[in-house]
């Protein structure tokens, strides 16, 4: 059984129940409360995990979101795992599952330890160097085994059963930070009747107070303050308190991104909750009291389990009620750390010694110490630590080098100073200033409408962080407009001052020291690495960051960044600030995606557009296919046929009787007003002006580069009323388009445009016995070849519905589309599918209509195009207006390049072999023998079999292809080269007899 | 997430009701068609592209649908100033070169 090192008269846990969990498959118990760090400390448990790149046996360095060691996976179920958990902040439930990372095959024993052992091999810039050559060695070789070797934990292999939720939120003052500072800060604001917006990543507020065992606060325990200032917050209805929420971005105009942990602290969370909730918060005012994180000391070996930050060590004892250790060193370079002893020694365990850089500190804790009998070491430092899985003793020297006395020590606390937490106030772009007298980053020039209170202000001591706060809180709602209100602040007491101490090596890790010295613990870089770096010249911070690898592990170096900087900066002779401190990203620490994601996943990922009739396809069996948002049955398979059966059949079947197809999602505009033609004439490249109401014309709209943009079949209703169909998904750009020359271009013109996409259903009915098909179901409108020809519209009734009914085709046949109101789209089509069954003929989807569309030669804008070809280029010279003097593109068109000769332009192809199919992107050569690389002249743009023909057509985009027919070209495929002619765009009634019926 | 002030709603709201579309002040020619190719290239390709305030066009698109134009500092992304379309280059810019 594990020996307790549960205190009984200490911490705040009390009696809590006993929770029981695992970690690497051993059973252990913790109680209510704790963190999994915790638990595991009060059950003697140190070593938790392995490092990044040694394989160095680790322990828990923290006990808060700074941590950079105790890394574990918390395994749920088969579908949860979520690794690199911080053990310090995961809290203990009943059955809670942990499992150590990065190591193997157990964590007391891991061969890659070998890695330590051979590090001289390791060194900064390792991987650049190591690595460059041969270049086949890296992909095969040294990447997969430093893959497998390195690394943190191992990612989830099964999507994740978690959902995730999101809220908007705006409040007069978002306060950052629920500790002292922050809680007489949001009280300040809350009470002037602000909407005040307070969050913490812990589960309790309090802050630092949770171990400064001496502060207090009007009177009150510090701790019992901070819990009775929450529950006066919180039955306030102007103000909102987010527990276990961590406020990780700071965007532009106060727009901070919080994270909000729901179940991750729950043995069973119900499956409606969600386990995050990301909250993107506009505040007025913005009160960042995010505090100030322990730094740890640079020596020697100073990474062993049982090896921590002295507050850590106070936060196990007096909030937790764990000793860390029985026989406990401290190695520190200011006051706090004695703190941390005066503790531990006032609950029963032994202090083995402290030892302090510093030669002659003075001051109430030092006092303290020495009163309580602790062995002071003042103007020494250690050098180097003992113990394999766990810290063993310390090896103690004076400054200047001596003998070397050996402590035994079964814990060391550590202490080099606190670093302002000026992570957000960094991120909101606002400029830090260094401090020369506390040798301290802290917020220098705001760029936004906030303020930085307490530690995270490198403001000392309690009472003058509540002042600070206090004013900050209440002067912050006042500027977001709330009444000025007379009150009085809490007033605050401790004797401790946690000012000063020192950054970068400590006396004894200096460049010639031989043990490791580590800076960042996560990326297991040294004090040696930072020296190396500069010595090969890197100067900048930002380089020394990345060719070290320093501070950008999960936790971004929230303990090693000042650190690395001030090892730096003296191997380069320089001060800190000239060196230069690296930028601050988001997140603040690691947000999970499911998080940022929240519900647009599966079906919410993207709106999924149907027509009216898709339950109507449905029935009728078809396979849907997207394009862009929108669901388009795609062929219609009947009896067990494949897609190619399938689109082959409805191919003959339109041209021999008719077919029926849905065209709903074409984009459709209404243009309307007395200069509607003019408006047309500028965005169009055809003449509008002489179009007679009741006719319909191709028309292209090309961009001011004279590039071919959209094109569609436009009905001019009226003299004043234009209906202009888009290509499917190009409804909203070319609305734009059209919006953008109308508001700003040609301000002049009276025109309304109006996006009718969604107002008709449109059902193509295409086929020599179309007319016949929907005779029956016309009213008003005489539909003979005569009355209504090719390129006409009329407005009528159809099944007694109202409807625009356009004489149109897009197959080559004879053929009609009908619109009417959305609505009415599945009653009409399912009678025309009544009348067309009479006739012979069938559904046919989007494939048959892009078969039928290019025996025609007809192009889609997007497959046949790209964005770089002219209407000359795609063989529509005929449909831009001679006459005209202007229209969006005209200019472009004629630049130089664009008229010379060699562009590339449609043309058809049919390979020799009538039975091949081309591939649609395949490239185009004239000389097929030529070397490789080979000359490319162009590409296939559309390819299918075509039942019709008997054979394959193509479509292709060919230098100077016009000017090439009969040539012989060739398709060089991987596995044989395709031999085609080159032939018009037209593969099926040259004539267009067809059309007109 | 940007607030963008629509000079037409007369509201600030947030950047996803907005779209922006591209540099602002660059009329299109009256007579286009007959531009030599040194003009045309100047009205259509050549762009400011400043490391300051840019002159840029936004669409309310999710809202009122209006073109208007807008003062920003490319590099705080601060908006100073957004006026309406046709409305001149404004002078005098409120609170430029702070931060
Ligand atoms: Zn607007």
């Amino acid at each position: 059984m594990t020996i307790s090192f549960r205190l009984a008269n200490a911490g705040r846990l009390g009696r809590a129940k006993s929770v029981r969990f695992s970690f690497d498959g051993k059973e252990y118990a913790g109680v209510e409360g704790d963190t999994l760090a915790s638990a595991l400390l009060a059950n003697g448990v140190h070593l938790v995990g392995r490092s990044f790149k040694y394989h160095r046996p680790r322990g828990i360095l923290s006990a808060g979101a700074e941590e950079p060691s105790a890394l574990v996976g918390i395994h749920r179920d088969a579908e949860r795992k979520t690794p690199n958990i911080r053990a310090t902040v995961q809290e203990l439930y009943e059955g809670l599952n942990a499992v150590s990372q990065n190591r193997w095959p157990s964590l007391s024993f891991d061969a890659g330890s070998v890695s330590d052992l051979a590090s001289p091999l390791l060194s900064a810039g390792f991987y650049y160097k190591t690595f460059m050559w041969p270049k086949v060695a890296w992909k095969s070789l040294y990447e997969p085994k430093i893959r497998e070797a390195a690394g943190l934990g191992v990612a989830p292999d099964l999507p994740d059963t978690d959902h995730y939720s999101a809220r908007y939120a705006h409040c007069d003052v978002l306060v950052v930070g629920g500790g002292v500072a922050g809680l007489a800060a949001a009280f300040a604001a809350a009470e002037t009747g602000a909407r005040v917006i307070l969050c913490d990543e812990q589960a309790d507020l309090g802050g630092a107070l949770r171990y400064e065992q001496g502060a207090t606060v009007d009177g009150q325990p510090g701790w019992e303050w901070a819990q009775a200032t929450v529950a006066k917050l919180a039955a306030k209805d102007n103000v909102r308190l987010l527990t276990r929420t961590t406020g990780f971005g700071y965007y532009a105009q106060n727009f901070v991104g919080l994270v909000e942990r729901l179940t991750d602290h729950l043995a069973q969370p119900s499956p409606d909750q969600p386990r995050e909730r990301l909250w993107q918060v506009r505040a007025k005012r913005v009160v960042l009291a995010t505090g100030a994180i322990e730094r740890h000391m640079v020596f020697g070996d100073n990474d062993r389990p049982g090896i921590m930050l002295a507050s850590a060590a106070r936060a196990y004892l007096n909030h937790y009620g764990v000793a860390v250790g029985r026989q406990v060193g401290v190695f520190t370079a200011n006051d706090s750390a004695y703190w941390a002893a005066v503790d531990l020694k006032k609950a029963g365990v032994n202090i083995a010694a402290i030892v302090d850089t510093r030669d002659n500190p003075s001051g109430r804790a030092i006092e303290e110490a020495r009163a309580l009998g602790i062995e002071l070491n003042l103007g020494r430092t250690v050098i180097r630590t003992n113990g394999r899985l766990r810290v063993s003793s310390m090896v103690v020297q004076a400054k200047k080098g001596g003998p070397e006395r050996t402590i035994p020590v079964d814990a060391l606390l550590m202490s080099a100073g606190w670093t302002p937490s000026v992570h957000l106030f960094s991120q909101s772009r606002g400029k830090v200033a260094f401090n020369k007298t506390t040798n301290r980053f802290v917020p220098g020039d705001y760029a936004q409408a906030c303020v930085s209170v307490g530690a995270c202000n490198g403001t000392d001591g309690i009472d003058p962080s509540v002042a600070e706060a206090f004013a900050a809180g209440e002067k912050a709602a006042r500027e977001a407009g709330a009444k000025a209100r007379k009150l009085s602040r809490p007033k605050a007491e401790t004797s401790e001052s946690w000012s000063r101490g020192m950054a970068g090596a400590a006396p004894g890790a200096g460049a010639d020291a031989k043990s490791k010295a580590f800076v960042d613990f996560q990326n297991d870089v040294t004090a040696k690495d930072i020296r190396l770096a500069v010595g090969q010249g890197m100067r900048s911070i930002e380089h020394v960051k990345r060719y070290t690898t320093n501070g950008m592990a999960t936790d971004q170096g929230k303990t090693s960044n000042l650190h690395g900087l001030a090892i730096a900066a003296e191997t380069l002779s320089k001060t800190m600030p000239e060196v230069g401190l690296t930028t601050f990203r988001p997140p603040y620490t690691p947000v999970t995606f499911g998080a940022i994601v929240n519900h647009s996943r599966g079906p919410l990922f993207e709106p999924t557009r149907k027509t009216p009739m898709h339950d109507f396809a449905v029935a009728r069996g078809a396979v849907f296919e997207d394009v862009g948002q929108w669901k388009r049955a795609w062929y219609f398979p009947q009896g067990g046929e494949d897609m190619h059966r399938a689109v082959d059949r409805e191919c003959v079947t339109v041209r021999k009787a008719a077919g029926i197809f849905d065209g709903t999602t074409l984009g459709k505009i209404e243009v309307v007003g007395p200069d509607a033609a003019a408006f047309m004439e500028l965005l169009y490249t055809n003449p509008w002006q002489k179009l007679d109401p009741g006719r319909c014309r191709y028309g292209i709209m090309l961009r001011e580069d004279g590039f071919i943009y959209d094109d569609g079949v436009v009905g001019r209703l009226a003299e004043d009323r234009f209906h202009v169909t888009t290509t499917t998904g190009g409804a909203p750009r070319v609305l734009n388009h059209m919006e953008d020359y109308l508001q700003t271009e040609f301000p002049h013109l009276k025109v309304w445009l109006t996006s009718t996409s969604e107002q008709w259903a449109v059902i193509a009915v295409q086929g020599p016995k179309s007319r016949d098909i929907i005779q029956p179901l016309v009213e008003g409108i005489d539909i003979s070849d005569e009355a209504l020809p090719h390129m006409s519209v009329r407005t009528g009734k159809f099944c007694g519905v109202p409807t625009r009914l356009f004489r149109m085709s897009f197959s080559g046949e004879r053929g009609f589309e009908i619109n009417v109101p959305s609505d009415f789209g599945r009653a009409v089509i399912e009678a025309i599918w009544k009348e067309g069954q009479k006739h012979g003929a069938c559904m046919y989807g989007t494939e048959a209509m892009h078969v039928l569309r290019a025996e025609k030669g007809y192009i889609i804008v997007g497959q046949d195009t790209d964005g770089t070809v002219t209407p000359d280029d795609a063989g529509l010279s005929w449909a831009v207006g001679k006459k005209k003097t202007d229209f969006v593109g005209i200019r472009g068109m004629k630049r130089p390049d664009l008229l010379a000769k060699g562009r590339k332009q449609l043309v058809g192809l049919k390979t020799k072999d009538p039975k091949t199919v081309l591939e649609e992107g395949a490239q185009i050569v004239a000389d097929p023998r030529q070397a490789i690389p080979m000359t490319m002249i162009g590409h296939v743009s559309s390819s299918y079999w075509s039942e019709n023909c008997g054979r394959s057509i193509a479509l292709a985009l060919v230098k100077d292809g016009r000017s090439r027919m009969g040539e012989t070209l060739y398709v060089p495929m991987p596995d044989r080269t395709i031999e085609v002619e080159v032939t018009g765009t037209v593969f099926y009634d040259e004539t267009g007899a067809r059309l007109n019926g | 997430m940007l607030l963008i002030r629509c000079p037409y709603c007369e509201q600030e709201l947030p950047e996803i009701e907005f779209r922006n579309a591209g540099e602002a002040h660059v009329a299109r020619p009256p007579d286009i068609a007959n531009e030599n190719d040194a003009d045309f290239e100047k009205y259509f390709f050549i762009r400011t592209n400043p490391k300051g305030i840019i002159y840029e066009r936004w669409r309310h698109v999710h809202g009122c649908a209006r073109f208007f134009n807008a003062a920003r500092d490319t590099v705080t992304d601060r908006f100073l100033l957004t006026y309406k379309a046709g409305e001149k280059k404004p002078k005098k810019l409120p609170g430029a070169g702070k931060q």
